[in-house]
């Protein structure tokens, strides 16, 4: 169907991009940690993998630029739905550029393209979160208000709704989708202050998934022809007690994926990949 | 009419019992039994009684010959009257029966509201009459309407009001014939002509209503002049063909430009302001699942009103979005693209399928059209109903406020409850079952919200309205959205309790739970309709729509969105822009002179009260001593005085009104004893207001003199301020918390009622303070009462007709959910005091017949500014507004009503009926006063009684000690009447307001 919030999840490519040297030095971080870049590199080829080999997915690299040491976390330069991609103010001032290659790949794709001119917005992908029917744009320390407005006018056919947050970088630091209609959540406070937002400002019932960790509550969801729900979690290594509550999901294809060194620079399992549905909707 | 006025059998048993007029219990009985009766029979009848009953009582004699004759021909219209009315009314009865028997609850309705309607009719009609301003203005109507209008049918309507008119003015004549005398001189010239002059036709008037539907095309109809809101839109969907109609609803365009829904249960005329009877036939409720539509037919006008709502950007969607739903309006229009046919390109661009419609566009529409084939019409608008049914913003309702911090918002209503946006994004919502609690006042909305798990209290958040309107405008839109999606049976109308104050608006209609049983039970083959896809394209599908009503075609529209109501990226900008505009245009009234004028209040308040304490401690109640002024106060039987006071401009006292008001609705519930002073008089609280009276210790009645300016915006609003709205289903009642500000609104509604018949009397731009002093005779006070009330009766029914009219309105115009509670709150200690014998006043009031003489007085000084203030318009009366008032600067005036009465021990509430002996009226002016005494004298049991009543009307340009004057009005009669007693003292204060001129 070509109709409005169909098919959520379905993807058909995903823009990934690779891990300058900078990033062990440079990159942005809220917790001073010591980056194994041969690791996090390793970790990140095995997160494009499984999209690419074990999905199935058309996966576009981008070149790493050392000039962009957190170049490898590309949703926050962009936000795709639908055939609109909205293309980023990010937040941090060194992270501005990375929205050009992103902005290629995306044109390249065949993507309508709406970009932030207002140099008053700032707006993170990593704070956006799209349920299939509707935006949340949490107002963060790299997204304002300005920038959830332009998103809003960027996908005018769907609710947006701003939620604050009070703790963590990102609003998906602790939140994300776990398929239609579930909202994977951390358990902390502030997560759960931020769930009860989300739900008070929405139309539509979510169902919940708490899990122990806020960081284990990033991940990634996707609905594929052939293989139905698929879930893109944290390992046993991380975070045990989450991954037991995401094995209750007995409909989802659970594939765990390493994020022990990315999750370093605050850079979690979405946070790796622009998720794009091209494929034309057969109606 | 006053029996008409109060459309429960409760009123009018009132009135039977106080007045024993064997008219009376004639109109009850009819209306009781004679439903099908219309509704003008019931009228001519009423008036008829009236007119039987006044002259019975001896009024007749003072009326002037020229008068008489008048009413010889207001007998005679009703029978031309008759038959055309009929017709409406029958139609009207037919089609609420079809539609009782479709649903459980609503069958109940229907039949109230056939009654309603017929009665509020009546009594609007009395109440613009009775009030003073009131009087001039459907006086002006009614010219503008036979001047403007060639049509013998509207001015059969017109004589139809004239009659009623006529009445009033006989009464208000009998007590000045001197000043009616005058105003026939000023003929038709003067703006306060009186209404006889200019009705000739006893038929009924007939108005055509033009209604732009959703297919742009325009549908005309004949409808009579005082027809209800139900009517048209009857009339409307049988033309469509439609069954499910509950969806939908007509607007129209108020003074100020705004969209505004058209209450069903409500007469037209006094809906629309002006003399523009154009309407639109819209969406009222969008379905949040039209395929649970059971027609086709529905589904289509629906995907109509959205093709337009997408086109004009009311509601947005994306490019993707808009192509998708263009090649649905294609397919569902045009079928199947057939591929050796030329592209229709160029056709296509004709239309509008979105505000910023590309070339790019037009492709893809075309382009996702071939996908479509094979599609039926009814196919393709399912498709484009899921689609849009999807979109954030469908059935939204949005209404631009600001936040506590006076930051732009916009506020949606729709069927989940109210959205808050800041430009694009929402930033909170309020599920209905989480409000608790929805009020306006003034141009303040509020939502009391339940507590969440881990909060105690309840809270309540505001939100600032551009103005009254808006934030009445917007209280209603709510109490009909949470009625419709969220109860399974609209609640019934709140009843008239005992100091009910507040709007009782409800939601008339069916909900959307009953309208799906009903269209369940639809038997019909599906009903051919035309796609009217060449009518589309030249309209609704034009970036333009062509919809003649609205020059404001997209903006406006149909969902009477304002197009600056859309939430665009850039409206930011622009939207604050406008905020700011209106803050300048309406705003000052509402926000700064508020502030000033609360200050003001109360500090007037408290020298009121003072002299308040004053008052009734000076004169003893129970026994009549000889104070001075009762020395002083000659035998004559009561005296009324009427301080007008007008004021610079900014006062705006709306609080001291509350009293009044709640005397209205208790008179609602309780009998219906006329009270003179205009808006507020409770019956149910006449026995105690005899008994006030048969103590004919002092009261001091200060009645509202400076209506005249207030009432045309000032009054709409004010009465309709306040009112409160229980969402939860179940507890509605219980739930409800009077709000004091709602009271307050009513009774400024209710002083704004009285206001209007003084209007006329102040001439003068200031603001006046009317005091009434009436002073009853203290031989035998129940004796006395009793005939004064007879008298007053009879003298009240034009009375009566006026506080009908504020009960109307009430009910009609201002749903107050918890109107009973307001008033109590409210009122203080002193207030409550007041309002019980506020009910005395009335009657007493009524026997003065003050206010109508101070129009006959006032007129000759006035008759500028009284225009003026007629003009704008206010709640009640749509048709006042209609007059001329256009070229005349708007004053707002504020009004301020204040009774105080002498305690009174006795309780008589039998009385005999008294014999009126005599009554006189007695007219002096000075430069800035006016006092009109009336004397009334009554014989009751074998005693007599002579009530005085004396009307001052003190006008002024700038500050006027009220007080002083008051205090001076009140030493006067008591030295003029020393052997009598002050029983009450109405002030009535009118302010000026700046121009709030939109």
């Amino acid at each position: 169907m070509a109709g409005l919030m169909a098919g959520f999840g379905h993807y058909t490519h995903a823009i990934v991009r690779g891990i300058p040297a900078s990033l062990a030095k440079e990159a942005l971080r809220t917790n001073q940690a010591e980056v194994d870049l041969d690791k996090a590199r390793t970790e990140h080829d095995a997160y494009v993998q499984v999209l690419r080999t074990r999905l199935g997915l058309e996966v576009v690299e981008l070149p790493a630029d050392e000039s962009l040491p957190d170049c490898v976390f590309v949703e926050d330069a962009a936000v795709v739905c639908g055939d609109t991609a909205l293309i980023t103010r990010p937040g941090a001032e060194s992270r501005r550029r990375e929205t050009e290659a992103m902005k290629e790949a995306l044109t390249d794709l065949n993507m309508n393209i709406v970009e932030i001119a207002d140099e008053n917005a700032t707006l993170d992908g990593g704070d956006v979160l799209f349920t299939g029917r509707e935006f949340f744009v949490g107002l963060s320390k790299r997204t304002n208000q300005r920038g959830a407005e332009i998103l809003a006018d960027a996908f005018k056919d769907y609710a947006v709704s701003t939620v604050p947050v009070l703790e963590g970088l990102h609003l998906k630091s602790f939140c994300s989708m776990g398929g239609p209609g579930l909202i994977v959540i951390g358990s902390s406070d502030p997560a759960q202050k931020a769930l009860k937002i989300m739900q008070q400002m929405s139309d539509h019932r979510y169902d919940k998934l708490t899990v122990p960790d806020d960081l284990a509550a990033n991940c990634i969801y996707m609905n594929l022809p052939d293989k139905g729900h698929v879930l893109l979690h944290c390992t046993t290594d991380e975070f045990p007690e989450s991954v037991k509550v995401f094995e209750k999901l007995k409909d989802h294809m659970l594939i765990p994926v390493s994020n022990l060194e990315k999750v370093k620079l605050d850079g979690a399992l979405t946070c790796c990949s622009v998720l794009i549905n091209k494929k034309k909707p057969d109606n | 009419m006053t029996t008409e006025a109060s459309s429960e059998t409760e009123v009018k048993e009132n009135a039977e019992e106080s007045a024993a007029q064997p008219d009376q219990s004639e109109k009850a009985t009819q209306e009781t039994q004679e439903v099908l009766n219309t509704e003008e029979e019931d009228k001519e009848k009423g008036k008829v009684k009236e007119k039987e009953g006044k002259e019975g009582k001896g009024i007749s004699r003072y009326l002037p010959t020229w008068l008489k004759k008048q009413k010889s021909l207001s007998q005679t219209s009703p029978t031309k009257e008759t038959p055309p009315t009929e017709e409406p009314t029958s139609k009207v009865t037919e089609e609420e029966e079809v539609s009782a028997p479709e649903v459980n609850g609503h069958a109940e309705e229907a039949e109230e509201k056939e009654e309603v309607k017929s009665e509020p009719v009546k009594e609007k009609e009395v109440e613009s009459n009775s009030n003073g301003s009131a009087d001039t203005e459907p006086a002006k109507e009614e010219k503008l309407e036979e001047s403007v209008q060639t049509t013998p049918e509207e001015k059969k309507e017109t004589t139809k009001e004239e009659d009623v008119a006529e009445e009033e003015k006989k009464g208000q004549e009998q007590e000045t014939q001197a000043e009616a005398d005058v105003q026939e001189g000023d003929g038709q010239t003067s703006i306060f002509q009186s209404p006889f002059r200019l009705v000739r036709k006893p038929k009924m008037k007939v108005v055509v209503c033009h209604v732009t539907l959703l297919d742009g095309t325009d549908f005309s109809c004949e409808v009579e002049k005082r027809a209800n809101g139900q009517y048209l839109f009857f009339k409307v969907c049988e033309h469509l063909n439609l069954l499910e109609k509950d969806y939908f609803g007509l607007t129209y365009k108020d003074t100020h430009d705004e969209k505004c829904w058209l209450d069903p249960m409500k007469e037209i005329k006094r809906q629309i302001r002006s003399n523009n009877w154009q309407f639109s036939f819209n969406v009222k409720f969008y379905p949040p699942d039209p395929s649970l539509l059971t027609e086709d037919i529905t589904r289509y006008l629906l995907c109509l009103q959205l093709r337009d709502d997408v086109a004009s950007g009311r509601l947005p969607c994306s490019f993707v979005t808009h192509a998708l739903l263009g090649s649905y309006t294609l397919q569902a229009e045009f079928g199947d693209q057939e591929p050796d046919q030329p592209r229709p390109l160029d056709f296509i661009s004709q239309q509008t399928f979105a505000p910023n419609q590309s070339k790019e566009m037009e492709e893809k529409i075309l382009e996702l059209h071939k996908s479509h084939k094979g599609m039926t019409p009814a196919q393709a608008d399912i498709q484009f109903l899921e689609n849009a049914k999807k979109l954030s913003m469908y059935g939204v309702d949005l209404h631009r406020a600001k936040d506590s911090e006076g930051v732009d918002i916009m506020l949606g209503v729709c069927a989940n409850g109210l959205l808050v946006y800041k430009d694009r994004l929402r930033i909170n919502r309020f599920a209905w079952p989480k409000i608790l609690k929805i009020s306006y006042k003034r141009n303040n909305f509020y939502i009391k919200i339940r507590p969440g798990e881990t909060e105690q209290f309840e809270s309540t958040v505001g939100f600032k309205l551009q103005n009254h309107r808006s934030a009445k405008r917007l209280w209603k839109v709510c109490v009909e959205n949470h009625s419709f999606f969220r109860l399974n049976a609209p609640e019934p109308p709140t009843k008239a309790r005992f100091l009910t104050l507040g709007s009782k608006f409800r939601y008339s209609g069916r909900t959307q739970a009953q309208t799906r049983m009903a269209s369940s039970l639809i038997d019909r083959p599906a009903p051919n309709f035309e796609r009217t896809s060449s009518k589309r394209i030249s309209r609704s599908l034009d970036g333009a729509p062509v919809i003649s009503i609205t020059e404001a075609g997209r903006d406006m529209t149909e969902n009477g969105h304002d197009p600056n109501l859309e939430l665009q990226s850039d409206s930011k900008s622009q939207m604050r822009v406008h905020g700011d505009n209106i803050y300048v245009r309406h705003s000052n009234l509402m926000l700064e002179d508020h502030d000033k004028t609360q200050e003001e209040v109360l500090k007037h308040q408290a020298s009121i009260s003072q002299l308040k304490r004053s008052f009734m401690e000076a004169p003893p109640p129970s026994p009549p001593q000889p104070s001075q002024w009762e020395k002083r106060l000659t035998p004559s039987p009561a005296s009324t005085i009427r301080i007008q006071q007008q004021q610079v401009t900014t006062e705006v006292e709306i609080e001291e009104t509350v009293v009044i008001q709640e005397v209205s609705k208790a008179t609602k519930a309780g009998k219906v004893t006329v009270t003179s002073n205009s808006p507020a008089g409770p019956p149910a609280e006449q026995e105690s207001s005899e008994q006030k009276v048969r103590s004919d210790e002092e009261v001091v009645v200060v009645e509202e003199a400076n209506q005249t300016r207030q009432e045309s915006v000032s009054s709409e609003s004010e009465s309709e301020e306040e009112a409160e709205y229980h969402p939860n289903v179940t507890t509605s009642i219980s739930n409800t918390q009077i709000p004091e500000e709602k009271e307050e609104e009513d009774k400024l509604e209710g002083e704004e009622e009285g206001e209007k018949m003084e209007p006329e009397v102040l001439a003068a731009p200031a603001p006046a303070l009317p005091a009434e002093i009436s002073q009853p005779a203290e031989e035998t006070p129940q004796e006395e009462e009793e005939p004064r009330k007879e008298t007053e009766e009879g003298m009240k029914d034009e009375e009566e007709e006026k506080q009908g009219d504020p009960e109307t309105e009430e009910s009609t115009d201002d749903p107050m959910l918890t109107p009973d509670e307001t008033p109590k709150s409210f009122v203080p200690p002193e207030v409550e005091e007041e309002e019980q014998e506020e009910p005395k006043v009335n009657g007493e009031a009524s026997a003065v017949d003050a206010e109508p003489r101070p129009h006959g007085i006032c007129c000759s000084e006035l008759p500028v500014v009284k225009t003026e203030m007629v003009t704008i318009s206010d709640t009640f009366a749509a048709q006042k507004t209609e007059i001329a008032t256009k070229e005349v600067p708007i004053v707002h005036t504020e009004t301020k009503t204040i009774t105080y009465e002498a305690a009174q021990l006795d309780g008589n509430g039998e009385g005999e009926p008294g014999v009126l002996m005599t009554a006189q009226t007695i007219t002096s002016e000075s430069l800035c006063t006016t006092t009109t005494t009336h004397i009334t004298k009554t014989l009751k049991g074998g005693l007599s009684e002579t009530r005085i009543e004396k009307r001052i009307v003190i006008t002024g340009d700038c500050d006027i000690d009220h007080d002083q004057a008051l205090a001076q009005a009140i030493k006067e009669a008591k030295e003029q009447h020393p052997d009598m007693s002050v029983t009450r003292v109405v002030v009535h204060k009118e302010t000026e307001l700046a121009e709030e001129e939109d």
